[in-house]
């Protein structure tokens, strides 16, 4: 499965799963969403207390497994890490905020458009902007150093932790919370929602499909392979979404979104940017994770803490709209980021020293 | 002797940006190592892109990617 066919049917299929998530219970435009999933298992945890969204979601268990069990066969899993961990954990809970701002990972994004959410267009906008702001730092020498090969057991731990985390879902101790209502209620059959993440975590692995990889490579490079499995989602989401009568082409009463365009654009600015620094997606850093990169694993947990954060400070979007904390929190993370940018390009720190050492 | 850079440890797109940056200076041929599938075949797939022809050579956990005109 290499090349362009590989990416087109890899997109339609996660578009298609994603579809067949929702016909199975998932909330609406939301079979994945790495963002509102990894808040879910915040959630579940106890890391917020929003009682509407927590759920250990499968989904995001079958992800890192799935991409496990194919990279360690395909001989690509590796214990790697150490390039800026921290910086990648911030850089992790800017993303989740911005995608909480927005509701919805830049895969969800894509799925609320093909199922006819037209406040998608505008995070979309936001998103390629936050891509172009991220390759002008890349342009400028922007890089968080090289990593390293680190002790052969380091990059077992996560996908070991999220087999604890899927025992923790069938034993269902009292510790762990499950929604009664709101999208955290709404849910596949285990089993299904992990056999799913299972096949788009392999997917995913082989075709390293990124949702901010597309937009990025064709401007950097106009290379159009990866923009094409961003494509195919959106077709192939489409199509499924009008063969189930799920379509409904509109701005108001899109499920689990609202009509705020300017922070829909804005929420999803803050994760393009934020997502070229990381290096790729919510979804390819979970892959990442799975692989052994714990660079990328440090980022998911950044996500994770960022959605805790979100809701325990009232910064997560609803239906109703967006949060007045909920800007401001945008407005200090773009300041983070201009800085992240700026001090991490080579470039732009160079010409800056040189101008220090003419005066 | 052709001019060699190496990527090892960085992660995408930087592979690529960097070697999209060296042929700036040596357009008629580059050698670039790098460490992990995901970069030989995004470097590989953007010098071909670029009109070089690619041998891929495989050291251990190395690989040396030889960019020719």
């Amino acid at each position: 499965m290499k090349g362009r066919k590989g990416i087109i049917l890899a997109g339609g299929l996660v578009g298609i799963i994603s579809v067949l998530l929702v016909h199975f219970g998932n909330p609406a435009n939301m079979g994945f969403c790495i963002a509102c999933f990894i808040r879910d298992i915040a959630g579940g945890i106890g890391l917020h207390r929003a009682e509407v969204v927590q759920y250990i979601r499968p989904e995001v268990i079958g992800l890192v497994l799935g991409a496990f069990i194919i990279s360690f066969k395909s001989r690509e899993f590796e214990s790697r890490g150490g390039s800026s961990p921290f910086i990648r954990f911030i850089l992790g809970t800017v993303v989740m905020i911005g995608a909480l701002i927005f509701l919805g990972c830049p895969l969800r994004m894509v799925l609320r458009l093909g199922g006819g959410d037209l406040n998608a267009i505008f995070g979309i906008a936001g998103f390629i902007f936050g891509i172009f702001i991220g390759v002008q730092f890349l342009n400028k020498g922007f890089n968080l150093k090289r990593n390293y090969r680190l002790a052969g057991s380091e990059g077992y731990v996560f996908p070991v932790v999220n087999v604890g985390l899927f025992i923790l879902l069938l034993v269902a101790p009292t510790s762990i919370f499950f929604s009664e209502s709101g999208p955290g209620s709404l849910t596949a059959p285990m089993a299904m929602s992990l056999i799913a993440g299972l096949i788009v975590g392999v997917l995913a692995q082989r075709t390293r499909l990124c949702m901010v990889g597309g937009t990025r490579d064709m401007i950097l490079f106009k290379d159009s392979y990866l923009l094409l499995g961003f494509v195919s989602i959106i077709v192939f989401s489409f199509i499924a979404n009008k063969i189930f009568g799920y379509f409904t082409l509109g701005f108001e009463g899109q499920p689990v979104a609202h009509t705020d365009g300017l922070w829909n654009f804005l929420g999803m600015t803050l994760v393009g940017w934020g997502s070229i620094l990381l290096g790729g997606c919510p979804l390819r850093q979970l892959i990442l994770s799975g692989e052994g990169n714990t660079d990328s694993v440090v980022s998911v947990m950044g996500m994770l803490v960022g959605a805790a954060i979100a809701h325990n400070f009232g910064l997560a979007s609803s239906a109703e709209g967006v949060t007045a904390n909920g800007k401001i929190a945008v407005i200090i993370c773009f300041v983070f980021l201009g800085v992240i940018s700026y001090v991490n390009s080579e470039g732009l720190v160079k010409k800056r020293l040189k101008t220090r050492e003419m005066v | 002797m052709m001019k060699k850079i190496d990527t090892c440890g960085m992660s995408c797109p930087q592979p690529v940006l960097m070697t999209k940056n060296a042929l700036d200076s040596s357009p008629d041929g580059l050698d670039i190592l790098v460490d992990n599938n995901t970069a030989r075949e995004n470097v590989e797939r953007f010098l071909k892109h670029s009109g070089y022809s690619v041998l891929v050579k495989e050291e251990g956990d190395i690989f040396t990617l030889e960019a020719r005109k």
